[in-house]
Protein backbone atom coordinates (compact mmCIF):
# COMPACT_ATOMS: atom_id res chain seq x y z
CA UNK A 1 0.00 0.00 0.00
CA UNK A 2 0.91 3.39 -0.85
CA UNK A 3 2.07 5.49 2.26
CA UNK A 4 -0.40 7.93 3.50
CA UNK A 5 1.58 10.10 5.25
CA UNK A 6 3.20 13.34 3.27
CA UNK A 7 6.82 12.61 4.41
CA UNK A 8 9.20 15.46 4.95
CA UNK A 9 11.23 15.86 2.40
CA UNK A 10 14.47 15.61 4.48
CA UNK A 11 13.17 11.80 5.15
CA UNK A 12 12.55 11.80 0.95
CA UNK A 13 15.51 12.45 0.49
CA UNK A 14 16.76 9.07 2.73
CA UNK A 15 17.93 11.51 5.88
CA UNK A 16 16.84 10.22 9.04
CA UNK A 17 15.14 12.78 12.20
CA UNK A 18 18.54 13.12 13.73
CA UNK A 19 20.66 14.00 10.99
CA UNK A 20 17.99 16.64 10.16
CA UNK A 21 18.15 18.01 13.20
CA UNK A 22 22.14 17.77 14.06
CA UNK A 23 22.17 19.48 10.83
CA UNK A 24 19.71 22.21 11.81
CA UNK A 25 21.78 22.64 15.32
CA UNK A 26 24.74 23.31 14.00
CA UNK A 27 23.62 25.42 11.13
CA UNK A 28 22.35 27.88 14.11
CA UNK A 29 25.89 27.24 16.07
CA UNK A 30 27.21 28.47 13.24
CA UNK A 31 25.26 32.28 12.88
CA UNK A 32 26.50 32.78 16.69
CA UNK A 33 28.25 35.49 18.03
CA UNK A 34 31.76 35.52 18.36
CA UNK A 35 32.08 34.48 22.08
CA UNK A 36 29.25 31.90 21.99
CA UNK A 37 29.95 30.86 18.90
CA UNK A 38 33.88 29.49 20.13
CA UNK A 39 31.61 27.53 23.01
CA UNK A 40 29.09 25.92 20.86
CA UNK A 41 31.62 24.68 18.62
CA UNK A 42 32.97 23.16 21.73
CA UNK A 43 29.72 21.32 21.88
CA UNK A 44 29.73 20.28 18.52
CA UNK A 45 32.23 18.03 19.01
CA UNK A 46 31.90 14.34 19.30
CA UNK A 47 34.67 11.92 21.24
CA UNK A 48 34.78 8.57 20.52
CA UNK A 49 37.02 5.51 20.58
CA UNK A 50 37.24 2.57 18.44
CA UNK A 51 38.61 -0.87 18.49
CA UNK A 52 37.86 -3.88 17.04
CA UNK A 53 37.26 -7.00 18.03
CA UNK A 54 38.71 -10.65 17.58
CA UNK A 55 37.79 -13.37 19.67
CA UNK A 56 36.35 -11.41 22.45
CA UNK A 57 38.96 -9.48 22.81
CA UNK A 58 39.79 -5.76 21.59
CA UNK A 59 42.57 -5.95 19.12
CA UNK A 60 44.58 -2.80 19.19
CA UNK A 61 44.01 -0.03 21.76
CA UNK A 62 41.36 2.24 21.33
CA UNK A 63 42.12 5.73 19.71
CA UNK A 64 40.41 8.23 20.53
CA UNK A 65 38.78 10.36 17.65
CA UNK A 66 36.96 13.83 17.40
CA UNK A 67 34.33 13.79 15.21
CA UNK A 68 33.34 16.95 13.79
CA UNK A 69 29.64 16.67 12.18
CA UNK A 70 29.68 19.65 9.47
CA UNK A 71 25.90 17.79 7.86
CA UNK A 72 27.38 15.31 5.42
CA UNK A 73 30.57 16.44 5.43
CA UNK A 74 31.83 14.59 8.25
CA UNK A 75 35.63 15.04 9.03
CA UNK A 76 37.26 12.41 11.88
CA UNK A 77 39.97 14.19 13.46
CA UNK A 78 42.38 11.53 15.23
CA UNK A 79 43.80 13.11 17.83
CA UNK A 80 47.23 10.58 18.47
CA UNK A 81 49.00 8.58 15.91
CA UNK A 82 47.08 5.50 14.48
CA UNK A 83 49.45 2.46 13.65
CA UNK A 84 46.88 0.80 9.95
CA UNK B 1 -5.72 -9.78 1.19
CA UNK B 2 -8.29 -6.78 1.87
CA UNK B 3 -11.04 -9.03 2.30
CA UNK B 4 -9.90 -10.51 5.51
CA UNK B 5 -8.90 -6.73 7.35
CA UNK B 6 -12.15 -6.06 8.14
CA UNK B 7 -12.67 -9.04 10.54
CA UNK B 8 -8.94 -8.65 11.63
CA UNK B 9 -10.50 -5.17 13.08
CA UNK B 10 -13.28 -5.80 14.27
CA UNK B 11 -11.55 -8.27 17.16
CA UNK B 12 -9.04 -5.87 18.15
CA UNK B 13 -11.11 -3.21 19.02
CA UNK B 14 -13.22 -5.15 21.27
CA UNK B 15 -10.07 -6.95 23.41
CA UNK B 16 -7.80 -4.12 24.23
CA UNK B 17 -8.81 -1.21 26.06
CA UNK B 18 -7.14 2.28 25.55
CA UNK B 19 -4.56 3.06 28.04
CA UNK B 20 -4.66 5.89 30.30
CA UNK B 21 -2.41 8.55 30.21
CA UNK B 22 0.27 9.14 32.78
CA UNK B 23 -1.26 12.26 33.80
CA UNK B 24 -4.34 9.91 34.76
CA UNK B 25 -3.10 7.28 36.93
CA UNK B 26 -2.59 7.74 40.54
CA UNK B 27 0.81 9.18 41.60
CA UNK B 28 3.37 5.97 42.36
CA UNK B 29 3.79 5.65 46.10
CA UNK B 30 7.51 6.93 46.95
CA UNK B 31 8.67 5.10 49.67
CA UNK B 32 7.41 0.79 50.12
CA UNK B 33 5.62 1.08 53.76
CA UNK B 34 6.50 -2.40 54.45
CA UNK B 35 9.93 -1.94 53.71
CA UNK B 36 10.22 0.73 56.02
CA UNK B 37 8.27 -0.78 58.81
CA UNK B 38 10.63 -3.75 59.00
CA UNK B 39 14.09 -1.52 58.44
CA UNK B 40 13.03 0.55 62.07
CA UNK B 41 12.49 -3.02 63.64
CA UNK B 42 15.58 -4.06 62.95
CA UNK B 43 17.68 -1.15 62.85
CA UNK B 44 15.30 1.55 64.78
CA UNK B 45 18.44 4.41 64.94
CA UNK B 46 19.36 4.69 61.53
CA UNK B 47 17.22 6.50 58.23
CA UNK B 48 15.93 3.54 55.64
CA UNK B 49 17.63 4.17 52.73
CA UNK B 50 15.79 6.22 49.68
CA UNK B 51 15.42 4.49 46.51
CA UNK B 52 15.23 6.51 43.25
CA UNK B 53 11.54 6.79 43.12
CA UNK B 54 11.42 8.81 46.65
CA UNK B 55 13.69 11.68 44.98
CA UNK B 56 11.43 11.48 41.74
CA UNK B 57 8.78 14.56 42.51
CA UNK B 58 5.69 12.71 40.42
CA UNK B 59 3.57 15.33 39.09
CA UNK B 60 0.39 16.20 39.64
CA UNK B 61 -2.68 14.28 37.75
CA UNK B 62 -5.08 16.37 35.50
CA UNK B 63 -6.85 19.08 37.81
CA UNK B 64 -10.71 18.83 37.41
CA UNK B 65 -10.98 22.98 37.12
CA UNK B 66 -8.37 24.75 34.61
CA UNK B 67 -5.09 25.61 36.30
CA UNK B 68 -4.07 29.25 36.62
CA UNK B 69 -0.29 28.95 35.19
CA UNK B 70 1.78 26.49 32.73
CA UNK B 71 4.16 24.81 34.42
CA UNK B 72 7.54 24.73 31.89
CA UNK B 73 10.43 22.42 31.57
CA UNK B 74 12.81 23.86 28.77
CA UNK B 75 15.91 21.24 28.27
CA UNK B 76 18.40 21.27 26.22
CA UNK B 77 21.15 18.35 25.93
CA UNK B 78 23.41 20.45 27.66
CA UNK B 79 21.37 22.70 30.22
CA UNK B 80 18.51 23.15 31.34
CA UNK B 81 16.87 26.26 30.64
CA UNK B 82 13.10 26.59 32.30
CA UNK B 83 13.00 23.57 34.99
CA UNK B 84 9.22 23.59 36.57
CA UNK B 85 8.41 27.14 35.58
CA UNK B 86 5.27 28.42 36.35
CA UNK B 87 4.52 31.01 33.16
CA UNK B 88 1.12 32.63 31.30
CA UNK B 89 1.93 31.24 28.06
CA UNK B 90 4.44 29.71 25.94
CA UNK B 91 4.46 29.83 21.98
CA UNK B 92 6.38 26.89 20.08
CA UNK B 93 7.47 27.11 16.40
CA UNK B 94 5.84 23.73 15.73
CA UNK B 95 5.78 22.10 12.10
CA UNK B 96 2.39 23.12 11.70
CA UNK B 97 2.71 26.95 12.16
CA UNK B 98 3.27 28.85 15.77
CA UNK B 99 1.10 27.40 18.57
CA UNK B 100 -0.11 29.60 21.61
CA UNK B 101 0.09 26.89 24.82
CA UNK B 102 -2.25 28.17 27.58
CA UNK B 103 -3.14 26.29 30.67
CA UNK B 104 -5.38 23.85 30.01
CA UNK B 105 -4.32 23.12 26.40
CA UNK B 106 -5.04 19.83 25.31
CA UNK B 107 -2.65 17.09 25.48
CA UNK B 108 -0.45 17.71 22.05
CA UNK B 109 3.07 16.17 20.69
CA UNK B 110 4.44 18.75 18.41
CA UNK B 111 7.48 18.36 16.41
CA UNK B 112 9.30 21.66 16.60
CA UNK B 113 10.77 23.85 13.25
CA UNK B 114 13.56 26.08 13.30
CA UNK B 115 11.71 29.23 14.75
CA UNK B 116 11.37 31.62 17.59
CA UNK B 117 9.83 30.13 21.33
CA UNK B 118 8.59 32.85 23.49
CA UNK B 119 7.63 32.16 26.84
CA UNK B 120 5.08 35.18 28.03
CA UNK B 121 5.52 35.85 32.46
CA UNK B 122 3.15 38.59 33.16
CA UNK B 123 4.36 41.61 31.45
CA UNK B 124 7.78 40.13 30.21
CA UNK B 125 8.26 37.68 27.32
CA UNK B 126 11.63 35.75 26.92
CA UNK B 127 12.50 34.26 23.50
CA UNK B 128 14.65 31.82 22.09
CA UNK B 129 15.33 30.64 18.80
CA UNK B 130 15.58 27.24 18.47
CA UNK B 131 16.42 24.72 16.09
CA UNK B 132 14.63 21.53 16.48
CA UNK B 133 12.94 19.55 19.01
CA UNK B 134 9.80 18.18 20.37
CA UNK B 135 7.08 19.94 22.86
CA UNK B 136 5.58 17.40 25.08
CA UNK B 137 2.22 18.89 26.10
CA UNK B 138 0.49 17.22 28.95
CA UNK B 139 -3.32 17.09 30.30
CA UNK B 140 -2.53 18.71 33.96
CA UNK B 141 -0.93 21.89 32.45
CA UNK B 142 2.85 20.23 32.38
CA UNK B 143 5.11 21.34 29.05
CA UNK B 144 7.96 19.70 28.07
CA UNK B 145 9.78 21.04 25.36
CA UNK B 146 13.34 19.67 24.09
CA UNK B 147 15.83 21.33 21.68
CA UNK B 148 19.17 20.37 20.39
CA UNK B 149 20.11 24.19 20.64
CA UNK B 150 18.15 27.13 21.63
CA UNK B 151 20.13 30.50 22.12
CA UNK B 152 18.51 33.83 23.20
CA UNK B 153 18.49 36.36 19.69
CA UNK B 154 21.13 38.78 20.96
CA UNK B 155 23.51 35.82 20.49
CA UNK B 156 22.56 35.77 16.56
CA UNK B 157 25.09 37.52 14.38
CA UNK B 158 23.17 38.85 11.51
CA UNK B 159 26.07 39.50 8.90
CA UNK B 160 26.11 35.71 9.42
CA UNK B 161 23.06 34.94 8.69
CA UNK B 162 22.54 37.02 6.16
CA UNK B 163 25.94 35.33 4.41
CA UNK B 164 24.30 31.72 5.71
CA UNK B 165 21.37 32.36 3.37
CA UNK B 166 22.94 33.39 0.31
CA UNK B 167 24.87 30.39 0.02
CA UNK B 168 22.14 28.25 0.94
CA UNK B 169 20.16 30.10 -1.77
CA UNK B 170 23.57 29.30 -4.37
CA UNK B 171 23.55 25.55 -3.04
CA UNK B 172 20.20 25.32 -3.85
CA UNK B 173 19.79 26.35 -7.58
CA UNK B 174 22.81 24.37 -7.93
CA UNK B 175 21.87 21.31 -6.44
CA UNK B 176 21.91 17.86 -8.07
CA UNK B 177 21.05 14.93 -5.98
CA UNK B 178 17.99 14.33 -3.67
CA UNK B 179 20.21 14.43 -0.69
CA UNK B 180 22.37 17.64 -1.47
CA UNK B 181 19.10 19.52 -2.31
CA UNK B 182 17.35 18.49 0.95
CA UNK B 183 20.54 19.86 2.72
CA UNK B 184 20.47 22.84 0.48
CA UNK B 185 16.64 23.08 1.77
CA UNK B 186 17.33 22.77 5.40
CA UNK B 187 20.08 25.28 5.01
CA UNK B 188 17.68 27.93 3.28
CA UNK B 189 14.68 27.38 6.02
CA UNK B 190 16.72 27.37 8.66
CA UNK B 191 18.38 30.87 7.55
CA UNK B 192 15.25 32.13 6.78
CA UNK B 193 13.99 31.42 9.82
CA UNK B 194 16.82 33.08 11.90
CA UNK B 195 16.24 36.42 9.79
CA UNK B 196 12.67 36.28 10.46
CA UNK B 197 13.16 35.86 13.99
CA UNK B 198 15.98 38.70 14.17
CA UNK B 199 13.74 41.15 12.13
CA UNK B 200 9.89 40.29 13.39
Amino acid sequence: MASNAAVPFWRAAGMTYITYSNICANLVRNCLKEPYKTEALTREKVHFAVSKWVDSKPQKSSMIRIFLDLGFLRCAIRSDTEEE
Amino acid sequence: MLRRATGLLARPILSCRARPFSTDLPAPQTTDSSFVEAWKKVIPNMEPPKTPLSFMQPRPPTPSSIPSKLTVSFVLPYASELSNKEVDMVIIPSTTGQMGVLPGHVSTIAELKPGLLSVHEGNEVTKYFVSSGFAFIHANSFADIIAVEAVPLDQIDASLVQKGLAEFTQKLSSASTDLEKAEAQIGVDVHSALNAALTG
